[in-house]
């Protein structure tokens, strides 16, 4: 069987429950491409994730009440037991987000930098929300996410989607 | 996601994107993606096989150094499950997507970003 048809199916779903307008899904000619310049093993990976990470008992520096929801990190070093995910938006029928590695690989980078295949980790991972707004992801969110790789030496990026 | 991809990729740092939702992806048209044909939510394999998870993260590893071209995509092997029934579940009238109560909140932030927008903060 064929992979499912996003575009189709949500465009269907929320005019169905009344929503005239489809959303427009973010789409280019182009796409821009940077080779990598160095062996993987000397490379420092920055992660990137869709999956609104908290830490258990910790006040975060995510807000509920905040409506621009711009990007925020969390440190790598996080025990993974302490971390999870507060998104809502996923297939929650079909399966659970109960298993942090199987969204944000923390556990298989550290053991891949211990393997030298990578250089190394970022000291810190970037939340980004799934905006409705593609003007507030790309005028916002992706400049700070930028501003704080460079910040960290970050070679090469993995963004994780959930 | 995709966007924030391109955008790091722009501006020179090489990027992987790992996702479930082939079509959405490549219409934005990212440099390179590892696509599992899972449910929305494990992108870096299924919750509980830290053999598959590893297996996936390497392979976007590989991709990283092996892409040539932007536009890049790899596909994950592991099927789901032999039941391909979640496929035609997603987005149906007898399975909402988000229960009520993240619905509404859905909606009050999409009425509070609205505001923002309105008032120029954003």
């Amino acid at each position: 069987m064929t992979h499912v048809r996003y575009i189709d199916k949500t465009r269907d779903y929320y005019r169905a429950e009344g929503y005239d307008t489809p959303y427009r899904w973010a789409h280019f000619d182009d796409i821009p491409f940077t080779p990598l310049a160095k062996p993987l093993a000397a490379c420092r990976v920055g992660l990137v994730t869709t999956s609104e990470m908290a830490v258990v008992g910790a006040p975060g520096t995510w807000d509920e009440g905040d409506a621009a929801r711009d990007v925020y990190a969390l440190p790598t070093a996080t025990p993974l037991a302490t971390l999870y995910s507060r998104k809502e938006a996923y297939d929650r029928h079909a399966t659970t987000l109960a298993d942090v590695d199987s969204y944000l690989p923390l556990t298989h980078l550290a053991a891949l930098e211990a393997a030298g295949r990578i250089g190394g980790v970022a000291p810190r991972f970037q939340v980004v929300y799934s905006q409705y707004s593609q003007r507030k992801t790309l005028g916002v969110d992706a400049p700070e996410i930028l501003r704080q790789m460079r910040e960290d030496r970050v070679d090469v990026a993995a963004l994780t989607a959930v | 996601m995709s966007l924030a991809a391109r955008y790091l990729e722009a501006n020179g740092i090489p990027t992987v994107v790992f996702g479930c939702a082939r079509d959405i992806v490549e219409h934005c048209g990212v440099p390179r993606f590892v696509f599992s044909d899972f449910p929305l939510g494990n992108p870096t394999g299924r919750p509980f096989d830290p053999a598959m998870q590893r297996e996936v993260v390497e392979m976007g590893l590989d991709l990283l150094a092996s892409a040539t071209r932007p536009g890049t995509t790899v596909v994950n092997p592991h099927v789901w499950s032999a039941d391909q029934g979640w496929k035609e579940k997603i987005f149906s009238k007898e399975q909402p997507f988000l229960s009520a109560e993240a619905t509404e909140k859905w909606l009050q932030r999409k009425e509070a970003y609205r505001d923002l927008k309105a008032s120029g903060k954003v």
